[in-house]
């Protein structure tokens, strides 16, 4: 396994002023007892909601941020005390900021990587010119990082945490931003580098299309832990139990009873009525209507945001 | 070779500042025009006595100017470390995850910048000072070397107590009154405001033996030809002492920090 974590936990405190010299300490547990592994290859979807503790656990994973609790091993390192050798083997993109320094050219950028992962000289200009080729970088390489755009600049990280050939390779929401052609360089890039490199990549998004293409396994974070972790398969089957029509009664009624669909909710004479995905919406309308007076339908499609709700929930 | 890598983040970080040479002359216009004005002052004290502290009018119009051009480099007046404002916005992570030794890192970025700072901020107001006013300019290239190497460990003293202060941003939200206090401790005990010679009695003899007297102090009494054999060794091992014991104060606030650090943001 190249990342085990197990019952990993961190617990940010935080100093208030409440007063003039009162503080209060309060404490969020952003991660805790998360169990996770991670076999060489994989392509991981890491998802779940705004706060759910993604961006948390992947500092840990990358050695920046000690755990609170539980155990936590990374091709087979320990990230804090051994953060440098981990290092060596990892590559970290994150989104919202670059990894890259601000007003240094690109190439001045990768010239310092060359020595800080001591590379090899070889194998160092293979890769820079292989993913400058890739990614398109090759106008853009004398160009500061200030001036470059966001998608030009994700490009630049993408090439900056590869070129020491790191064996997994964590992006925290690469996508976010991004305009849909360059979302679709960068996906379609980490789909071959998983494929032909066979470098391990955990991808945390809020695009579910990025999942979508690119990940066969998925797991869910919610309040710092495991909300679900499998294929991304049966994840869209749950998915696709969620479509809801809403009905409106002449009156208010017991749960109505048709195939097909249950009832998750009743309002006075408002009915929702969950249904799969793939059932033919019309019929069952039709076989509402043909038992009880309806005033008027509506039906609401599920979103992710809503599934993963649910996954904990239940 | 590991050096390599810190060697080459000096020089990147003398050429990422070369990008911003149009700021640096609001200060190296800020620094000769007060140096002028300290040399006038200075001029009008000295004509009481002649000497005073052991320095006669040439020599404290000297430090005078030696201690305007090393304002850059000593980063008298500002703390110049990056760290705070990387901490609050959670880019320091990337700094945690590169494979270097994080205060070695930051040494050879201030080391980038003082380099920059010494051709960039101090030629200018040292070589207009000499122009107005009679300074003693030493002529033996031996007495340059001294100075030089009496400046390096100036600035690895200067950077090691701005580290210490910068560092504390990784426990408090806002670490300003600490890098406040510390610079303002920097420009007064640096000597920069008033010389420490003129500093009286017990009060001379504390600032005297302070990590400051490293950053002005010693180099101009080297670059004025003061000191030489054992006292110029004396005068080495006591900026190497200092130097020494605050970075090792410094890998133990790193290490510490390391522990209990909060990365901002996603
Ligand atoms: N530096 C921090 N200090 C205090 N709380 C934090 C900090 N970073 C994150 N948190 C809290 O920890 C939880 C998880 O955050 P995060 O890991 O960023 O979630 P995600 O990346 O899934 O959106 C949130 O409640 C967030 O407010
Ligand atoms: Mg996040």
């Amino acid at each position: 396994m190249l990342i085990e974590a197990e019952n990993l936990s961190k617990t940010y405190t935080l100093r208030k002023k409440t007063g003039r010299l009162k503080r209060e300490r309060t404490t969020v547990e952003a991660v805790r007892d998360l169990n996770l592994s991670v076999a060489e290859g994989e392509l991981l979807g890491y998802i779940g909601p705004n706060g759910a503790g993604k961006s948390t656990s992947i500092k840990m994973f990358t050695g920046i941020l000690s755990p609170s609790g539980g155990s936590l091993r990374v091709a087979g390192l320990e990230p804090i005390r051994e953060r440098k050798q981990l290092a060596r083997q990892i590559g970290v993109v994150f989104g919202q900021r670059t990894t890259l320094w601000w007003d240094l050219p690109l190439r001045d950028s990768f010239a310092l990587l060359h020595r800080m992962y001591a590379i090899p000289d070889e194998r160092y200009a293979e890769n820079l010119k292989r993913y400058v080729d890739l990614l398109g970088l090759d106008d853009l390489l004398d160009t500061p990082v200030r001036q470059l755009s966001l998608g030009q600049r994700m490009r630049g990280d993408l090439t900056a945490a590869l070129l020491h050939d790191p064996s997994i390779l964590y992006l925290d929401e690469p996508t976010i931003g991004l305009d849909v052609t360059s979302k679709a360089v960068v996906r379609e890039f980490l789909a071959e580098l998983n494929r032909e490199r066979g470098t391990t990549i955990v991808l945390t998004t809020h695009d579910l299309d990025d999942i979508e293409r690119l990940c066969r396994r998925v797991v869910v974070i919610d309040h710092g832990t495991v909300a679900y972790d499998g294929r991304l398969a049966a994840l869209r089957a749950r998915i696709a139990t969620d479509r809801t029509l809403i009905v409106d009664l002449a009156r208010p009624a017991a749960p109505v009873e048709v195939p097909n669909a249950t009832v998750t909710r009743v309002d006075g004479p408002r009915q929702w009525l969950a249904f799969p995905a793939d059932a033919n919406a019309a019929e069952l309308i039709a076989a509402v209507a043909s038992r009880y007076e309806v005033l008027d339908v509506s039906i609401r499609e599920t979103d992710i945001e809503d599934v993963i709700r649910e996954l904990y929930s239940s | 070779m590991t050096l390599i890598v810190y060697a080459l983040v000096v020089r990147q970080t003398f050429r990422r500042f070369l990008t911003y040479r149009a700021a640096i002359l609001g200060a190296v216009l800020a620094n000769t025009v007060f140096g002028a004005v300290k040399a006038f002052i200075v001029t009008a004290v000295w004509r009481q006595r002649s000497v005073i502290g052991g320095y006669d009018l040439p020599d404290i119009l000297t430090y005078t100017f030696v201690a305007q051009a090393l304002i850059g480099p000593m980063s008298l007046l500002t703390n110049n470390l990056d760290i705070p404002a990387r901490v609050r916005s959670g880019d320091i992570g990337t700094d945690l995850f590169r494979p270097v030794d994080f205060q070695g890192y930051w040494l050879s970025v201030d080391l980038g910048r003082a380099a920059f700072a010494l051709l960039g901020r101090s030629l200018v107001p040292f070589a207009v000072g000499a122009l107005l006013f009679r300074l003693r300019v030493p002529a033996d290239p031996r007495v340059w070397a001294a100075f030089a190497v009496a400046l390096t460990l100036g600035v690895l003293v200067s950077f090691s107590v701005r580290y210490l202060a910068a560092m504390s941003a990784f426990w408090l939200l806002d670490e300003k009154g600490v890098t406040g206090f510390v610079n303002m401790m920097t420009t007064f005990l640096g000597g920069l405001t008033v010389p420490l010679i003129l500093f009286p009695g017990w009060l001379g003899e504390v600032a005297r033996a302070l990590p400051w007297a490293s950053v002005v102090l010693v180099p101009v009494n080297v670059f004025l030809g003061k000191l030489s054999g054992a006292a110029l060794a004396g005068a080495y091992a006591f900026e190497a002492a200092w130097a020494v014991a605050l970075l090792a104060l410094g890998r133990l606030v790193t290490a510490r920090a390391r522990q209990r650090v909060v990365v901002q943001g996603g």
